[in-house]
């Protein structure tokens, strides 16, 4: 992965600097709230409901056991003991002190972390598929263009004060792990004969108005990715709306404007700026991508595992769900749960922090990626070392083979901590897993991605979930809107709205009704939910949400 | 009278308005010509949280004007730098401003040269 | 319920800790939502809310909110608000799990 030089030391040591200073200036009243709120964003420090909420940059969600050890001790002595891992793979910590940041961002720097551009209309973390650079049907690692971006993105003067935040994500492979198209930029890399390049996807977002984004570039060759990335933002900055918050996002520029406006003002911007870029950056992406390079596999027999795998169902059952195919055929992709049924899904504890950063030191060659489905992943894991691995998670509480099932929800903070929340999704997220777990329907249902927003800024990607559900305020009361049939791969789709909400105690049973419809339909165990619905409509298990149909319903 | 804020800190307002011509954040960035014969641009913000005036400042320089070129408007001095390297010389802030934001603020954020992943991405290879 | 059968109460978040703090009589602030002053007439609490952001302070977010003007004391009168006397559901963190009555 990518190791810091002097000069991203001395811009971190500088930056923490400036960052101390306007917390000084604000404690002090030399800076007013208004003026302090966009700095303070654009280095990660929220005010949620209880408190502030320091949100860190996992870049392209990948780390090793020495950072991720450092945020252990952060959330031990700063916070309350415990991070949770967000849909964008970065990391939050709900409980820190407004003069203890200083302290937070320089503990993060010595370990070449920090949280800048996490939060405020600036280019945000950039996101990539977490199985990089280990996944068996990769076409070529995106970090190494991830890097590039967030370095060219990281303070550009340009780009600080801009309509809203701005999204990237970048996908290696065919199989879209990133969900890029759902972003505002999405970088796909594929093939062209011999030579590969990027797809260059637009105006995906979730949130109020849901959209699937659009190719504004079928091929970009790789050498003109920075440029024509700059072309979009500089096309946005001047262009996206600033009257309307709701409706600044690109996806909404793209949507007014039309593709092929976009697509000639990009083109000419691109035109512009082009020449600004005279091969450092190429330089700098060869250096890069040497230090993505695969690590040196060991050679070991696979034996033991093959023997451990007949001998023992609950570590077969954990292969069998929580692994996935590595490049190495000796070697296999490791997703450690964060969603025990009944755990807050995407919290760690310090402690589990601790056990996952030893466990990937010794058999994930000191790498760790965050998905943005809130799990860990370890992502070289040689099969002799699997049984190890799973031992060493199990006494934390961190074995649970549930990856891609009913219970691997995905949930956004909701209003336990969220200022913006309309609703809590939290408590949701706990009592549909664990119905799920006493049913002991989980691994018979299949894959199911069930993903939960506490409200209509979607940060749980409710909207691309198999199951969606959007928790609002209905005349004071909580209220949970079901959308059906999402997706979030390469064959992305926004769900469909089912009805009427239900409230916090029907919204279980409504789930489950949806589930039971699945398995009476599906034409064998082999169909999974998203195949029935696409194959039988929204239909069925509108009627199993709503017997006797809705219309002129009130909520449920 | 505006206060006008450079590397070297604050001094005093010495240009003209029949010297200068005013650029608003609004700009339509295909509109956006070399001005013949004007050696003095001054790009307006209507707050700071506006950050048009960077974009329009870096696009002028690009398209070749070598002029002196402001930024005025109720910007921040932790703006300084980011409007230096968008290509700005100089800023103008009121003297409210000034009182509010010391001219030491504004100096501590004057080595904007420094730390640039911009300039560095955009060096020769 | 209708409306105006609410009070206003100012809420905000203390500046350094991020607490949630009840403007109470003295035009301090308090931790308790027990309390807060209570505003009857809307004009006066914008009034008051507007004094207590005029200048830079150290408080952050502030906010009217609704609440019920209970025997006891003011009551939430939604959910959120509810929620931000107590802390989160999912761990005992926050200001359930702390002294009550500290002043800011």
């Amino acid at each position: 992965m990518y190791q810091y030089n002097g000069f991203d030391t001395a811009f971190l040591k500088q930056r923490n600097l400036q960052f101390r200073d306007q917390v000084q200036r604000r404690i002090s009243g030399a800076l007013s709230e208004e003026e302090f709120k966009p700095l303070r964003l654009m280095n990660g420090l929220y005010l949620q409901l209880h408190a502030y909420m320091l949100r860190v940059a996992i870049p392209y969600g990948t780390l090793n056991s020495a950072q991720m050890t450092a945020l252990a001790s952060i959330a031990e002595k700063w916070d309350k003991g415990y991070g949770h891992f967000t849909t964008r793979q970065n990391i939050q910590f709900n409980w820190p002190k407004l003069q203890d940041v200083p302290d937070i961002l320089d503990a993060l720097s010595e370990v070449d972390m920090h949280a800048i551009q996490t939060s405020g209309n600036t280019i945000r973390n950039v996101t990539a598929d977490h199985f990089a650079g280990a996944a068996a049907d990769e076409i070529e690692d995106p970090r190494p263009y991830a890097e590039l971006l967030r370095q060219w993105s990281t303070d550009h003067p340009e780009f600080q004060f801009m309509p809203r935040k701005f999204k990237i994500a970048v996908s290696g492979s065919a199989k879209d792990r990133a969900v890029t198209r759902a972003h505002d930029i999405g970088l796909l890399l594929k093939k062209r004969g011999a030579e590969i390049g990027f797809e260059v996807i637009i105006g995906g977002g979730l949130g109020r108005t849901p959209m699937i984004g659009k190719t504004l570039c079928d091929f970009l060759p790789k050498s003109d990715l920075l440029p024509y990335v700059e072309a979009i933002v500089s096309v946005w900055n001047l262009l996206g709306r600033r009257d309307n918050k709701y409706k600044s996002r690109i996806k909404i520029t793209l949507h007014e404007n039309g593709l092929q406006e976009i697509q000639r003002l990009v083109a000419k911007r691109f035109s512009e700026l082009r020449p600004q870029f005279k091969g450092q950056d190429q330089t700098l992406l060869n250096a890069l991508k040497n230090a993505f390079k695969a690590p040196a596999w060991i050679d070991a027999p696979t034996a033991t595992f093959h023997e451990n795998y007949a001998k023992y169902p609950n570590f077969k059952s954990w292969v069998d769900i929580n692994t996935s195919p590595h490049r190495n055929n000796d070697y296999a992709i490791a997703t450690v749960s964060l969603k025990t049924p009944g755990q807050t899904p995407g919290d760690a504890s310090s402690a589990q922090m601790r056990v996952i950063a030893d466990l990937a030191k010794s058999y994930s060659h000191d790498e760790l990626r965050i998905s943005h489905a809130q799990n860990i992943v370890l992502p070289h894991v040689h099969k002799s070392h699997l049984f190890a691995l799973y031992n060493g998670l199990y006494p934390a509480g961190l074995a649970t083979a549930n990856a891609g099932l009913i219970s691997d929800i995905i949930a956004c903070p909701g209003m336990d901590y969220c200022a913006l929340a309309t609703a809590r999704s939290i408590p949701i997220a706990q009592e549909i897993a664990l119905r799920f777990k006493a049913l002991k329907l989980e691994h018979d249902i299949g894959p199911l991605q069930i993903k939960i927003s506490g409200c209509i800024n979607a940060c749980g990607h409710h909207h691309v979930g198999h199951i969606g559900i959007l928790g609002l305020d209905r005349a004071g009361v909580e209220n949970y809107q079901i959308t059906l049939g999402g997706d979030a791969t390469e064959t992305a789709t926004i769900g469909e709205r089912a009805g009427p909400g239900f409230d916090a105690s029907t919204i279980v049973s409504a789930i489950e009704r949806v589930v039971l419809t699945y398995l009476d339909l599906r034409l064998s165990n082999r169909e999974t939910f998203l195949q029935t619905f696409r194959r039988v409509g929204a239909p069925p298990f509108k009627e199993a949400l709503y017997p006797g149909g809705n219309e002129g319903k009130t909520a449920a | 009278m505006d206060v006008i804020v450079t590397d070297n800190g604050f001094s005093t307002d010495t240009w003209s308005a029949e010297t200068t011509l005013s650029i608003s954040s609004e700009t339509d960035p295909e509109s956006l010509t070399l001005p013949n014969d004007i050696q003095r641009v001054v790009i307006t913000f209507p707050n700071f949280a506006d950050g048009r005036g960077f974009t329009l400042a870096r696009l002028l320089r690009l398209r070749g004007y070598s002029g002196a070129l402001r930024a005025k408007g109720p910007i921040i001095s932790d703006q300084y730098a980011m409007a230096r390297r968008s290509g700005f010389d100089e800023i103008a802030i009121s003297q409210a401003q000034a009182v509010r934001q010391p001219e030491h603020d504004w100096l501590f954020r004057s080595n904007w040269t420094a730390h640039s992943y911009q300039s560095r991405l955009q060096a020769s290879g | 319920m209708p409306r105006k059968s609410y009070i206003k109460v100012i809420t905000a978040n203390a500046l350094l800790s991020g607490d949630v703090i009840y403007l109470n009589a003295n035009g301090g602030w308090t931790r308790q939502h027990l309390n807060a002053k209570i505003f009857h007439e809307q004009k006066d609490a914008q009034a008051a809310l507007d004094a207590a952001t005029a200048h830079t302070s150290d408080v952050v977010g502030a906010y009217l909110a609704d609440f019920i003007d209970a025997d006891a004391g003011p009551k939430p009168a939604h959910f959120r608000e509810a929620f931000r006397t107590k802390g989160p559901g999912n761990y005992f963190h926050g200001k359930q799990a702390e002294a009550k009555n500290v002043s800011v």
